[in-house]
C-alpha cells in the first residue's frame, strides 16, 4: 500500500464523480432496462377538486401493446396501509389516507385516478389518453387563508376541516415581555409556492422474481432505505425481499426526498403482472405530481429597546399542506420552527403553525426547507426593526448578535448552538463587498437621479442542520431516527472500500468521505472507493437531505475508520513484540516509540489480518468494520450574506450586481466542494427573491405549468457569487463539521429583497412581495410614488 | 411528453413537399422543429404527417440581390447573427435573430419556422415587419410574394395555406446611417419578450426624415406603432420629442394578460421601450 505524507482533508481534490459524469457514462434510472419490461403511465385529474363517478378502461385496455389498466378501485385491494406519513407533529393531527390512486375524490390537479401498462413508453402514453373518467367537478379551496374560513370548501370532507394541526413552542415570558417593551415591529410576509426542478426528472423501476417473491426497484430518490420502510408498511411486501437501489441521481433539493405514489405502483403491477414495470416522470408531470415546496403566510413581531436590543420573538404561520399529507409535509416548517430569532439574542420566544390543506399539489422538503422561510422573515423583520429606530441595517444586527462562543450556548429559540462567531463573517462580507463605495456609488446615483438606482441587502443567518438527534427526533414525534452509518473495508492488496448510508445526488460524497478516510489511514485518497445507494449493499443508513451527510454520515465514515485503526494497532504490537501503548500512529504507519525503522503500514496489517497466519490470540480475520453515529446535537452553519442590486426604476427590473456570501461551516473537508454548495444554493436563493412562483388560479390550476413560464434562472441571469468564509469547528462532532447543503437557500432570498427596497427607500418603499418580478417591482415604485403624491 | 402518432416523410425539394403537403389532410413542415416539436410532445399539436424540410440546404443562404438581402428560408437564427452582409446592410435583423432563445435553441431555429409559425411573441417577425420585408411563398400553384405587414393575420395565423411553403425573405438594405435598436424585454436571457420594441430612424439634420418601429408581443400579431411613427414625422431628434411620440405606443394594441405581465404592464413597457428604441436608434 502507498504511504503518503500530505493530508487530504482541507483540500480541493478534484471531484472523482465528474469523469463518468461528464462522459455521459452515468447510469440514471432511465437509462436500466430490462427484457420483457413494461411501462406504466398515470392518468391524473385535470381538475382540483372532483368527484369521480366512474373509470372507464375499456378502449385503453384493447388498444396496441397495452398489457392491462386499473382504476383506484381495482387497486385498493392490493393495498396494505396509505401512503407512509412519518412526521405526526401533533398527537391530534389530522391524516386522511392517501392511497396510491385515489379512489373516490381526485383533491389536486395531478391526483392519480388510473394507470395504463403496456409494452412501450408510447403505447403506455396513448392508451392513458384514451382512458375515460367521468368527473363531478367541486369547488375546490386553493387559498389559504380562504380555506380556513368558515363554509369553504373541504378538501377532505370527512375530516370537518382544512385543518391539519395547530404546533406551538414557547420559551420565556413572551406575553409579558411584548406588554413591557418600548418597541414593537410587526411585519406580514408571504412566502410563494416554489417547484423543485431537478434535471432529472423522477423514475422507477422495479424487476419482480416471482418465484423468490422479492423484488428490486430502482428509484431517482435520495432515500433508498426509508423508501423500503415504507414501501412495506404501503405494500405488505416483506422487507427482507426488498432492495432498493438508488443509482446515479441528478438532483433532487428534497423533491426526491419522498416517497411517491408511482413507486408503490409499480411495486403492485409488477407484482401482479410478474413482469418488470417502469415508469419516467414527464416534465409536465414534475410541475403537477411531484411534490411542492415553501408555501407560507407569516406574522411576525419582535420586541426591543429603544435602541433596537431585541427582547422577544413572536410569530403566527399559515403553512399549506397541499392535498395530502406526504412524508415529511407537516414536520417541513418546523425545521425552521426554532430559528424565527436568527443568530439573535432575546429572552422570549413564541411560535404558531397551522398546517393548512388545499386542493394543491403536496408540499414538503425543499432545500432549507423551513429554514429559509425562518430566515426570511428574521432578515426583513431585522430591517424594519433598523428603520424604526433609526439604526443602520448593520449597526442593529451587531448590537443583537450572541457574542461569541465555543462552549455550547443557548438560544432564544431554545436551541443549544454549537460555536459561533456571528460579527466576523459580517466583518469579512462588508470587506469583500467594498461596502464603502456601493453606499458611495448609491448616494451618487441618487443625487443625480439616474434611471438606475443601487440596493444593499443584508442576511445575517444562523440555521440548523444535520437532522438529527434521534432523541430530538422523538421529542418531535418524528417516526424514525436520525442516526448514520459506515462500514470500512480493508481490501487484502491495500486498497479499501467504504460503504456509507447516505446517498449523495450531486453532494460529493466519493470524493469528501474519500478524503476522510485517506487520512485516517494514511493511503492515498485514490485507493479509497466510496459506495452507496443500495440498501443490499448498506443495509444500515438514513440517506441524504437536510445537510446531514457529512455532519451525521461523515462522522459515521471517520469513526468506523477510527475502528479500523484500533483493530490493526492489535495486529501491529503483535507483529512488532510490543505494547500498543509503545505504538506511534502518524500517516498510516505504525512505529515502536524510540525505534522509528520498526514500523508496520495499515496496508501490510491488512495483509495480514487476510492471511491470518500471525494474529493475536482471539483477533479475528479480516478488516471490516462499521460504525453507526447518533448526533448529540444538531449543528448551526452560519453566515453573513451581502447583495447588491441596481433597480431600473423605470420598468422595474432588477439585476443582481454584486452578491457575496461569508459562510461558516466548520471544518472544510474540500474548499471547492464547499463553494459549489453555497454558490448553487445562493443561485437558487436568487431565483426564490426574483424569479420563481407556482402560481394557481381560482379553480386550482395550475397556471405556471412548464419551464416556459416558471421562471428558472441559467447562467446568463445570475451574476458571479464572491464567496468567503471563517471556520468555526462544530462542537458537536470530533470532525468539527456543519452542513453546508442548503446554507446558500436559507441566506440569500432575504438579502436581495432587502437589496431591493434599500434601493427604493427614498420614495417611501418599506415592503415588497416576492418573487420580485419586474411587474411586481414596477407597481411597488408607481404606489410609492401615487402615495408620496397624496 | 410524447407525440401522439404521426407519419414522417423527408422532401427533397419544395415542390415535393408541396406535393406532399396536398396528399395528406393535417400535414405539416418540420424545419428546425423549435416550435413545432414542444406543441407535439405536449399534444397540442397532432399533425397526421410531418414533411421534413430541415435539410433542403439550398434553402440555407444569405445573398444580395440589388436594393434587397434576400434570406432562405431555412437559414439559421445562428447564422442570421453572425452574417457579415446581413450587419452591413441591415442590422437590425442580424441582432435580432441573435436575441432569440439561446445558442442550442439559434443552431436549430429558422427564420421560415419563426415567420410561419405566427408566435406574436416572437423577435424575428416583428424585425421584419419594421424593414417593410416581403415574404416569398411556394404553393400548389406557384410562387407569390406577400408583403409582411399582410402576412401576419393572428395568433398562430398567417396568410400561408395549408399547401404553401416559404421559401425566402426579402428585406430592403438600409440607407447608410440608418439607426435602429430593438429593445427586448424579459426575464430571464432564455425568454421570449414580455414587449420588445424595434426601430429603425433616418435622420436628416437634426430631425427624423423617417421611423418605422414595431412591437412585439402587444397584440395578436406582430403590429406596426403608427401613432409613434406619424408623431414622429419630421419630428425633432430630440429627447422631449422622442418621449412625446413614445406616449402613442399603446395605440392600436391589444396585449394579453399571462403570468410574467399583465396588460396594463405591458402597455407601459411599450412607452418605455419605444422611447428607448428611438433615443438608441438615434445614437447610433
Ligand atoms: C427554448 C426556446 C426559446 C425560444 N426563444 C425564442 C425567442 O426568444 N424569440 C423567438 O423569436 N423565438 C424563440 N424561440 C422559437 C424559435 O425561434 C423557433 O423554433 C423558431 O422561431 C421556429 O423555427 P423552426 O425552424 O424551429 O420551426 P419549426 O418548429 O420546425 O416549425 C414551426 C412552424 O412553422 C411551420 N414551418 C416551418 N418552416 C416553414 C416554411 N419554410 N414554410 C411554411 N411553414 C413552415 C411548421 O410547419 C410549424 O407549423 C424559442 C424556442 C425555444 C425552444
Amino acid at each position: 500500500m502507498a504511504q503518503v505524507k500530505e493530508r487530504y482533508v482541507g483540500q480541493s481534490v478534484k471531484r472523482k464523480e465528474d469523469a463518468e459524469l461528464i462522459t455521459g457514462q452515468g447510469r440514471y434510472t432511465e437509462d436500466i432496462s430490462i427484457p420483457g419490461m413494461l411501462w406504466m403511465s398515470v392518468v391524473r385529474s385535470p381538475f382540483a377538486n372532483a368527484r369521480i363517478r366512474s373509470v372507464d378502461l375499456s378502449k385503453a385496455r384493447v388498444m396496441d401493446g397495452v398489457v392491462a389498466a386499473f382504476s383506484g378501485k381495482d387497486l385498493a385491494g392490493d393495498w396494505a396501509a396509505p401512503m407512509l406519513m412519518a412526521w405526526p407533529v401533533t398527537e391530534d393531527i389530522k391524516n386522511p389516507p392517501h392511497w396510491p390512486l385515489t379512489q373516490d375524490i381526485a383533491r389536486y390537479q395531478g391526483d392519480g385516478v388510473a394507470v395504463v401498462v403496456a409494452e412501450s413508453r408510447a403505447a403506455a402514453a396513448d392508451a392513458a389518453e384514451a382512458v375515460e373518467v367521468d368527473y363531478e367537478p367541486l369547488d375546490p379551496a386553493v387559498d389559504m387563508e380562504a380555506a380556513i374560513a368558515d363554509g369553504a370548501p373541504l378538501v377532505h370532507e370527512d375530516i370537518g376541516t382544512n385543518k391539519s394541526y395547530t404546533w406551538t413552542l414557547t420559551n420565556g415570558d413572551p406575553d409579558k415581555v411584548f406588554a413591557d417593551a418600548p418597541v414593537v415591529v410587526k411585519e406580514r410576509y408571504v412566502i410563494q409556492r416554489q417547484i423543485p426542478n431537478a434535471i432529472e426528472p423522477r423514475a422507477v423501476l422495479v424487476q419482480p422474481s416471482p418465484a423468490q417473491g422479492e423484488f428490486t426497484m430502482w428509484s431517482a430518490t435520495q432515500i433508498p432505505h426509508i423508501v423500503r420502510v415504507a414501501m412495506t408498511i404501503t405494500t405488505g411486501i416483506p422487507e427482507s425481499k426488498l432492495r432498493i437501489i438508488a443509482p446515479k441521481v441528478g438532483g433532487g433539493f428534497g423533491s426526491k426526498l419522498q416517497v411517491y405514489p408511482e413507486e408503490a405502483l409499480c411495486l403492485a403491477l409488477a407484482k401482479r403482472l410478474g413482469r418488470a414495470v417502469k415508469w419516467v416522470e414527464t416534465r409536465s408531470e414534475n410541475y403537477l405530481a411531484t411534490h411542492h415546496g415553501r408555501d407560507q403566510i407569516q406574522e411576525i413581531e419582535f420586541a426591543a429597546d429603544e435602541d433596537g436590543k431585541i427582547r422577544g420573538y413572536r410569530c403566527r404561520i399559515l403553512t399549506n399542506m397541499g392535498a395530502y399529507l406526504m412524508i415529511i409535509t407537516p414536520g417541513t416548517p418546523l425545521l425552521g420552527a426554532f430559528l424565527y430569532c436568527g443568530p439573535y439574542g432575546g429572552e422570549a420566544y413564541h411560535v404558531e403553525f397551522t398546517g393548512v390543506f388545499t386542493n394543491t399539489t403536496p408540499t414538503d422538503a425543499y432545500r432549507g426547507a423551513g429554514r429559509p422561510e425562518a430566515t426570511y422573515a428574521v432578515e426583513r423583520t431585522m430591517d424594519a426593526l433598523a428603520r424604526r429606530v433609526g439604526k443602520d441595517p448593520v449597526e442593529i444586527r451587531r448590537i443583537n448578535f450572541i457574542p461569541p462562543f465555543t462552549e455550547p450556548t443557548p438560544s432564544p429559540g431554545g436551541l443549544t448552538l454549537d460555536s459561533g462567531n456571528y460579527a466576523a463573517t459580517l466583518d469579512r462580507a462588508l470587506e469583500l463587498a467594498g461596502y464603502e463605495d456601493l453606499r458611495k456609488e448609491q448616494r451618487a446615483r441618487r443625487e443625480q437621479g439616474t434611471v438606475k438606482q443601487i440596493g444593499i441587502g443584508f442576511s445575517t443567518y444562523l440555521e440548523m442542520c444535520g437532522l438529527a438527534p434521534s432523541r430530538v427526533l422523538s421529542a418531535l414525534r418524528y417516526a424514525a431516527g436520525g442516526w448514520d452509518a459506515a462500514t470500512v473495508r480493508l481490501l487484502p492488496t491495500g486498497k479499501v472500500v467504504v460503504i456509507v448510508g447516505t446517498t449523495p445526488h450531486g453532494q460529493s460524497h466519493v470524493t469528501t468521505f474519500a478524503q476522510i478516510v485517506a487520512d485516517d489511514l494514511g493511503v492515498p485518497v485514490d485507493d479509497v472507493e466510496v459506495l452507496y445507494g443500495d440498501t443490499q449493499l448498506a443495509p444500515l443508513g438514513m440517506d441524504t437531505y437536510g445537510s446531514r451527510s457529512l455532519a451525521v454520515g461523515g462522522v459515521a465514515v471517520h469513526r468506523a475508520a477510527q475502528k479500523v485503526v484500533a483493530k490493526v494497532r492489535k495486529i501491529a504490537a503483535h507483529e512488532l513484540e510490543v505494547a500498543e501503548e509503545d505504538l506511534e500512529y502518524e500517516g498510516g504507519r505504525f512505529a515502536v516509540k524510540g525505534a522509528p525503522d520498526r514500523a508496520k503500514t495499515v496496508g501490510e496489517l491488512g495483509f495480514s489480518a487476510w492471511t491470518a497466519h500471525n494474529l493475536p490470540d482471539g483477533l479475528e480475520p479480516g478488516v471490516e468494520e462499521t460504525a453507526v453515529y447518533d448526533a448529540q446535537n444538531f449543528v448551526f452553519p452560519y453566515g453573513a450574506h451581502i447583495c447588491a442590486v441596481e433597480v431600473d426604476t423605470e420598468t422595474g427590473k432588477v439585476d443582481v450586481l454584486k452578491y457575496v456570501a461569508v459562510d461558516d461551516v466548520g471544518t472544510i473537508i474540500n474548499p471547492q466542494v464547499v463553494d459549489g454548495q453555497v454558490v448553487g444554493g445562493v443561485v437558487q436563493g436568487i431565483a426564490e427573491a426574483l424569479y420563481e412562483q407556482a402560481v394557481y388560479d381560482e379553480n386550482g390550476q395550475l397556471l405556471t405549468s412548464s419551464m416556459t413560464n416558471y421562471e428558472i434562472p441559467a447562467a446568463p441571469d445570475v451574476p458571479e457569487i464572491a464567496v468567503g468564509r471563517s471556520e468555526t469547528p462544530s462542537t458537536t462532532n470530533e470532525l468539527g463539521v456543519k452542513g453546508v447543503g442548503e446554507t446558500g437557500t436559507i441566506a440569500s432570498p432575504p438579502a436581495v429583497v432587502n437589496a431591493v427596497i434599500d434601493a427604493l427607500s427614498p420614495l417611501g418603499v418599506t415592503d415588497i412581495g416576492r418573487p420580485m418580478s419586474p411587474e411586481r417591482v414596477w407597481r411597488t415604485i408607481r404606489d410609492a410614488k401615487e402615495g408620496g403624491a397624496r | 411528453m410524447i407525440p401522439a402518432a404521426f407519419e414522417y416523410e423527408r422532401a427533397e425539394s419544395v415542390d415535393q413537399a408541396v406535393q406532399l403537403l396536398g396528399e395528406h389532410e393535417d400535414a405539416k413542415l418540420l424545419a428546425g422543429g423549435h416550435s413545432l416539436l414542444p406543441l407535439m410532445r405536449l399534444r397540442l399539436a397532432r399533425p397526421s404527417l410531418l414533411v421534413d424540410i430541415d435539410r433542403l440546404s439550398d434553402l440555407e443562404y444569405v445573398r444580395e440581390a440589388g436594393d434587397t438581402i434576400e434570406i432562405g428560408a431555412l437559414a439559421r437564427m445562428s447564422d442570421l447573427a453572425t452574417d457579415q452582409t446581413l450587419w452591413k446592410h441591415c442590422p437590425l435583423l442580424a441582432h435580432v435573430c441573435g436575441e432569440v432563445g439561446d445558442p442550442q435553441v439559434r443552431h436549430r431555429a429558422t427564420i421560415g419556422g419563426s415567420v410561419a409559425h405566427g408566435d406574436p411573441a416572437s423577435d424575428p417577425p416583428t424585425a421584419l415587419l419594421t424593414l417593410d420585408a416581403v415574404l416569398v411563398v411556394r404553393g400548389p400553384s406557384g410562387e407569390r410574394t406577400v408583403p409582411a405587414k399582410s402576412f401576419f393575420t393572428s395568433v398562430f395565423e398567417t396568410d400561408l395555406g395549408p399547401q404553401d411553403v416559404l421559401t425566402a425573405v426579402r428585406v430592403p438594405k438600409l440607407a447608410s446611417g440608418t439607426g435602429w435598436s430593438y429593445q427586448k424585454f424579459h426575464r430571464r436571457a432564455i425568454d421570449w419578450a414580455i414587449v420588445g420594441v424595434a426601430a429603425v430612424v433616418e435622420r436628416d439634420d437634426g430631425h427624423l426624415k423617417r421611423a418605422a418601429v414595431g412591437l412585439t408581443n402587444m397584440g395578436s400579431t406582430p403590429l406596426r406603432a403608427s401613432g409613434v411613427e406619424s408623431a414622429l414625422a419630421g419630428a425633432e431628434a430630440a429627447p422631449q420629442a422622442l418621449a412625446a411620440a413614445a406616449e402613442h405606443a399603446p395605440e392600436g394594441t391589444a396585449p394579453v394578460s399571462d403570468t410574467n405581465a399583465s396588460a396594463e404592464y405591458r402597455t407601459e413597457l411599450s412607452k418605455i421601450l419605444v422611447r428607448r428604441a428611438l433615443e438608441e436608434a438615434l445614437a447610433r
